[in-house]
């Protein structure tokens, strides 16, 4: 059962039946999924969740499959926690965290996004799958292909980190390394999809493949008891998880599920890339590319084809913007690791910085609800940690070398004895 | 002097299902008019009321992304090649 009515331009609003369509053929604005939800509210009830599975399905009417779900059956439902030790360390009263590093199978939160878009390439007739990715999308497609017994194709900038390649090449997808910007790799790919039978993920696919996003926002707002936090800050690389995330908030609104209260929502980047924080900034119409230079190599989009329904969702919000550099993004991740135990990638460590940077500036008050959002894993992008996180105490399997090693330390501890 | 200029499949009804045609001009504007006179109809779809490019359209001279480069007004010459993209989502 499909509660999907058809795909709508957002620009002009034309309609067009829920196929392979991804721009809008007059003007080229891109297409959205459109429900309807008079026969969604008859059946999507928070009484009906208690009994789904903990999975980013549990959703399913409000996502745009026409039968069963096929792919990513146990993505989704990631920890959301109150981090007290961090708000300590921030200055605010209620932080959360929504904890995306360790979404199953593949730690970021594209496996929410490739388990809708897999579905939907299955039922579209597709055998196989392909798509451009800084990274994370490269290994949850790899991996959900691999499970769906799909043929897969991924393109990657050439220089990404160690720890995403081999991530990706563990399910033998076939790994293209374009030698190029992540921006360079997109267009490539928009020329390689008009070209081959392949559901490339994130463009011929993308309207239903995007969806999958909002289901980080419905879980926020359910595990806060429906409940709108007052902030939220989110990373941005092209822009649409910010837009998902407000269509989720607007869409459980308009089911009645949203409890009072309205929520802004902010945009993180790195200072090496923000385009998007730069046309919020300078509230502009136009989002002006830029070329990347950042660590945050999850986020270096130039490019950014959600930029301006992002800055416009980030406005209407009464959100805001920052970016952050290098070497803050990497004080984040190890300050997060240090106070809440969670190893995030560089981008994580990006949105902890710019949340820090908008509480200090006051953007954030101090005693109103925040959640931040963690989308990814540490362990994939360690080389710019290395010099940054200290050494092992490195001792001779002795007790007299233990103990003189670690001397100043072990002045204070006490003894069994 | 004939430039190349790829076109999109959902502009490809519009050049009789050629996803490359040949154009002249000497700026990407002036090219995008000599594409109107071949195929009309598709610059509308291009630009918007004004003339502009379209706020989704990317438009490449050699790969290279022509709002690096003079906008519209980008010089173009024989033998170069043109791609005219949607925007697309990313990750």
């Amino acid at each position: 059962m499909s509660y999907v009515l058809g795909l709508k331009c957002r620009e002009c609003g034309r309609l067009y039946p829920k196929e392979v369509v991804f721009v809008c053929e007059y003007c080229f604005g891109s297409v959205e999924v459109d429900y309807d939800y008079d026969a969604i509210r008859r059946v999507f009830t928070t009484a009906s969740l208690a009994q789904r599975p903990k999975s980013l399905w549990r959703y399913r009417e409000l996502l745009p499959i026409e039968g069963e779900p096929t792919a990513g059956l146990s993505s989704g439902y990631t920890p959301f926690f109150r981090a007290t030790r961090l708000a300590e360390a921030l200055g605010v009263e209620e932080l959360y965290l929504k904890d995306d590093s360790v979404s199953h199978p593949t730690l970021s939160f594209k496996d929410r996004v490739v388990s809708v878009a897999l579905t939907r390439a299955k039922e579209l007739g597709f055998d196989t799958v392909a798509c451009a990715s800084t990274g994370n999308l490269a290994n949850a497609v790899a991996a959900h292909a691999a499970r769906a017994g799909l043929k897969r194709y991924i393109f990657i900038p050439a220089d990404l980190e160690m720890g995403k390649i081999i991530a990706s090449l563990i399910y033998q997808p076939t790994l293209i390394a374009v030698e190029g910007t992540y921006d360079e790799v997109n267009r490539l790919c928009a020329e390689i999809g008009a070209k081959y039978p392949w559901a490339f993920v994130n463009i011929n696919i993308r309207p239903y493949y995007a969806e999958g996003s909002k289901t980080y926002g419905y879980e926020i707002v359910e595990q806060l008891g429906w409940r709108p936090p007052q902030h939220i800050v989110i990373p941005a690389a092209g822009g649409s998880l910010i837009t998902k995330i407000a269509k989720a908030l607007k869409e459980l609104r308009l089911l009645g599920l949203l409890g009072e209260g309205a929520t802004k929502l902010h945009a993180a980047q790195a200072a090496g890339c923000a385009p998007i924080v730069n046309t919020i900034r300078e509230r502009a119409d136009i989002v002006k590319p830029v070329k990347p230079k950042t660590i945050a190599k999850s986020l270096a989009i130039g490019n950014p084809a959600d930029g301006y329904y992002a800055t416009k969702t980030v406005l209407e919000s009464g959100g805001w913007a920052d970016a952050a550099s290098d070497d803050e993004m990497i004080e984040a991740m190890k300050l997060l690791a240090k106070t809440e135990g969670v190893f995030t990638e560089t981008a994580g460590g990006v949105t902890l910085a710019v949340a820090k940077k908008l509480i200090d500036a006051g953007v954030i008050p101090r005693d109103e609800s925040v959640v931040i959002c963690i989308t990814g894993n540490g362990l994939k992008t360690q080389e710019p940690l290395a010099d940054r996180v200290g050494r092992a105490v490195r001792i001779k399997p002795t007790l007299a070398s233990f103990e003189s090693e670690l001397a100043g330390q072990l002045a204070v501890a006490s003894t069994n004895q | 002097m004939a430039v190349t200029v790829r076109i999109p499949t959902p502009l490809q009804r519009l050049t009789d299902g050629q996803g490359e045609v040949q154009c002249e001009g000497s700026t990407v504007i002036e090219l995008l008019s000599d594409l109107e006179r071949r195929h009309p109809g598709i610059k509308e779809r291009i630009c918007d009321g004004d003339g502009k490019l379209r706020r989704f359209v990317n438009v490449f001279v050699n790969e290279e992304d022509i709002r690096f480069l003079q906008g519209d007004q980008t010089a173009v010459k024989s033998g170069d090649e043109v791609s005219i993209i949607p925007a697309i989502a990313g990750g």
